[in-house]
C-alpha cells in the first residue's frame, strides 16, 4: 500500500508542472512578492539616492544618524543573545518538563506578537517609568530599550526551537548518560547540535525584528539623540521634520543589515546542514 | 469555465462596488444640501490642529452645538505637531478646518492652493487665541529659573520641541532671540543665546509641544518651554510643575482657517466664526488661551498678568522674513545652529 502511493504524488507534481497550475502558482507568488515587497523597497531605495550617493552617505554619516544605527545594531545582536538563551530554556522547559498551566504558558509565549506595540511600550513605561510602583526607573536608558525589545522578540527563539526540542533524539541523550556524561555534556554534545539551526534561525528573525522595532520603545526609550534613540526612531524623526530622502537613506541602511545578517545565517545553517 | 466564472464575479462584485461609492457620494451632497437650507440635516466636519489647543475645542465644540448654526454638527478631531500636521493636510488629508501653531503652516496651504489667500483679512487677522512662551519649571522651582538668563546656567537641561515639526518650538526659541536681539536689531546676539542653548542645554527633541510635556513630566529634564496655556493644562491636572512667565516673553498668535477644498464650507466657517464670539472666546479663556476679544481679555486678566514687554512676531518683521531668515531646513541661521548641534 505504502509503496504503491509513495511514487504517485511525484509523478502528479511533474504533471501539474507542467499542466498549468504550476506557471500561474509560480506567476502570481512573484507578482504578489513584487507587489507587496519588492515594488516599495524599490521605491524606497530610489528615495534614499534622491540626492545621489553622496547624498545617500552624507545621510547615513551624520553623527545622530550613525550612532541610532550602531546603538540599533548592537542593542539588536545583545537582544538576540539573550533571546538564544532564555528562549531555549523556556523552550525547554515547555518541552521537557510537566505542570499545571504549562498550556497556559505556552499560549503566553504568542502575546508579544498580538500586542500592540505601542501598549507594550506604555505597560514598561508605568513599570519602570519615574512613577514606578516597584522603584526601577528606567526611563530613557539603554535598558529600557533591551528590555523593551527582549519583550517584543521572546516568540521567534522560543518558537523555532521547541519543535526541534521535541523530536530530538531521546535515546542519544539516555545513551549519553549511561555512559556517564553530565547532564551540561550531554546538552552540549548532543542536543545542541541538533538546535543549531533552529536557534540561529530564531536569533536571526529576532535580530531582524528588533532591528526595524518602534511602537514598544518609542515610549520607554525617551529617544534622546546620541543616547538611547534608536534607528527607526531617527526616521520617524526625519519624516516628522521634512527630510523623507534622510530617513530612506536610513532606513535603507537598515534594510542592508539585516539583509546580511538574515543571509549570512541562512548561508551558516545551510553549510552546517550539508556538512 | 470555473475561472471564467470567478473573474465574472469579480468583474459584477467591483462594478457594485463603483457603484455603491456613486451612491454613497450622491448622498453626502444631498447631505450638504440639507446642511445649507439649515435643514439641521447632520454634517461631520474634520478639524486638523496642532497638540495642545484640544483641550479648548473640548469646551468650544460643546458650546457651538449649543447654538442653532451648530445645531448636530459633528467633529472628527486629529491633534500632532504643527507643521507634520500642515503638511499632512498638503499631501491630501481631507479637512475643512486647520489651525495651527504658527502662520507659516497656514502659508504652506495658501501656496498649495488650498486656503485662500485672504484668509488672515479678517478683523483679528485669523487669530481667535494665542498665549505667551512660558518656563516651566519642577514644583518649588529647585534651579531657581525664571529668566531667559537662567537657562544657560551650568547643569540646567532644557526640554523643547524640534522647530522643524513643531509650531511651540519656534515660539519657544523666538522668545529669548526677541529679547536678546532686542526685537531683531541685532541678530548676532540673539543667534549667540540660542547656539548655547541649543548646543549645551537641550538634548531631546520631542515632535510637538505636547510630547515635549510628556517628556517633561516622565521626568526629563529641569525647564520645559511651552504655551501657558499648556503649562496652565498641566498645573490644572495635579501635575507636579509650576510655571513663571519671564518678565520678557513673546505673544504666540494660533492661526485657524478654513479649507477652500471643504464639502462643508458654510458650516466650517460658521465654526470659525463662533470662536471670535465673546461665548467662543470665553470657553478659550476658560481652557487657558488667552483671548483676542478685548472685553473678554478684560475680564481674565487676573489670570493672564501682562508681562513687563511682550514681543509680537510683528515686531521681528512678520512670519515671511523669521521663517526664512531663521527656520528655512539648510538655510535659515537656527536651522544651521540646530543641525550642528543635533545631527
Amino acid at each position: 500500500m505504502a509503496s504503491l502511493a509513495v511514487p504517485k504524488p511525484p509523478a502528479r507534481t511533474r504533471r501539474s508542472l507542467g499542466g498549468g497550475v504550476g506557471p500561474i502558482g509560480l506567476g502570481v507568488a512573484t507578482l504578489w512578492l513584487s507587489l507587496i515587497v519588492l515594488l516599495p523597497l524599490a521605491a524606497v531605495l530610489t528615495k534614499s539616492l534622491e540626492g545621489g550617493l553622496g547624498g545617500f552617505w552624507d545621510a547615513i554619516s551624520a553623527p545622530s544618524a550613525r550612532y541610532a544605527l550602531l546603538l540599533t545594531t548592537a542593542i539588536s545582536a545583545l537582544v538576540a543573545l539573550i533571546n538564544v538563551v532564555t528562549g531555549t530554556l523556556i523552550a525547554w522547559v515547555l518541552v521537557r518538563d510537566d505542570f499545571r498551566g504549562k498550556s497556559l504558558v505556552n499560549a503566553i509565549i504568542d502575546l508579544p506578537f498580538a500586542l500592540p506595540t505601542i501598549v507594550a511600550s506604555i505597560v514598561l513605561l508605568s513599570l519602570y517609568g519615574p512613577r514606578s510602583p516597584v522603584g526601577i526607573h528606567l526611563y530613557a536608558t539603554k535598558p529600557a530599550v533591551i528590555l523593551a525589545l527582549a519583550f517584543v522578540t521572546l516568540p521567534f527563539v522560543v518558537r523555532s526551537v521547541q519543535p526541534v526540542l521535541m523530536e530530538v533524539d531521546r535515546e542519544a541523550e539516555q545513551a549519553a548518560a549511561s555512559l556517564g556524561a553530565s547532564g551540561w555534556t550531554t546538552f552540549r554534545r548532543i542536543i545542541l547540535p541538533a538546535l543549531y539551526p533552529a536557534l540561529l534561525g530564531g536569533a536571526g528573525l529576532a535580530f531582524a525584528r528588533a532591528i526595524g522595532e518602534f511602537g514598544s520603545v518609542v515610549l520607554i526609550g525617551g529617544g534622546i539623540p546620541r543616547d538611547t534613540e534608536v534607528a527607526s526612531q531617527y526616521i520617524a524623526k526625519q519624516i516628522e521634520t521634512d527630510r523623507p530622502a534622510s530617513a530612506a537613506a536610513v532606513s535603507v541602511a537598515l534594510l542592508l543589515i539585516s539583509f546580511a545578517v538574515l543571509f549570512a545565517i541562512r548561508w551558516f545553517t545551510k553549510r552546517k546542514d550539508v556538512g | 469555465m470555473a475561472l471564467a466564472a470567478t473573474f465574472l464575479a469579480l468583474v459584477v462584485s467591483a462594478c457594485g462596488g463603483a457603484s455603491d461609492e456613486v451612491g454613497s457620494s450622491n448622498s453626502s451632497e444631498s447631505t450638504n444640501a440639507a446642511a445649507t437650507d439649515g435643514g439641521g440635516a447632520e454634517v461631520k466636519l474634520s478639524l486638523v490642529a496642532y497638540a495642545v489647543p484640544k483641550v479648548g475645542f473640548d469646551l468650544v465644540i460643546p458650546a457651538f452645538n449649543q447654538t442653532p448654526e451648530g445645531k448636530g454638527v459633528t467633529f472628527s478631531q486629529s491633534y500632532g505637531a504643527s507643521g507634520d500636521q500642515s503638511r499632512k493636510v498638503e499631501s491630501g488629508l481631507p479637512t475643512d478646518i486647520v489651525n495651527f501653531s504658527v502662520e507659516p503652516d497656514v502659508t504652506r496651504l495658501v501656496k498649495s492652493g488650498q486656503v485662500d489667500e485672504d484668509w488672515n483679512q479678517g478683523e483679528h487677522k485669523g487669530i481667535p487665541f494665542g498665549s505667551v512662551v512660558t518656563i516651566v519649571t519642577r514644583k518649588g522651582n529647585p534651579k531657581g529659573i525664571k529668566t531667559w538668563d537662567d537657562l544657560l546656567k551650568d547643569g540646567v537641561e532644557v526640554v523643547t520641541p524640534n522647530p522643524f515639526s513643531s509650531g511651540s518650538a519656534k515660539w519657544n526659541l523666538l522668545a529669548p532671540y526677541a529679547e536678546k536681539s532686542n526685537g531683531g536689531q541685532d541678530p548676532k546676539a540673539g543667534l549667540d543665546y540660542l547656539s548655547k542653548l541649543i548646543g549645551d542645554h537641550i538634548k531631546v527633541q520631542p515632535k510637538s509641544g505636547r510630547e515635549a510635556t510628556e517628556t517633561f513630566l516622565q521626568g526629563t529634564g529641569d525647564v520645559l518651554l511651552s504655551y501657558e496655556n499648556e503649562a496652565l493644562f498641566a498645573e490644572r491636572n495635579g501635575e507636579e510643575v509650576e510655571h513663571t512667565n519671564p518678565p520678557v516673553t513673546f505673544k504666540i498668535e494660533n492661526p485657524v482657517a478654513v479649507l477652500n477644498t471643504s464639502k462643508n464650507k458654510e458650516k466650517a466657517q460658521a465654526f470659525v466664526d463662533f470662536l471670535y464670539t465673546p461665548e467662543g472666546q470665553e470657553k478659550w479663556a476658560e481652557a487657558g488661551f488667552r483671548p483676542v476679544d478685548p472685553d473678554v481679555a478684560a475680564k481674565h486678566a487676573a489670570d493672564f498678568p501682562e508681562p513687563e514687554k511682550l514681543w509680537t512676531i510683528d515686531d521681528l518683521g512678520g512670519w515671511g522674513k523669521v521663517n526664512d531668515e531663521l527656520f528655512e531646513p539648510e538655510t535659515g541661521s537656527v536651522a544651521k545652529i540646530y543641525d550642528e548641534a543635533t545631527s
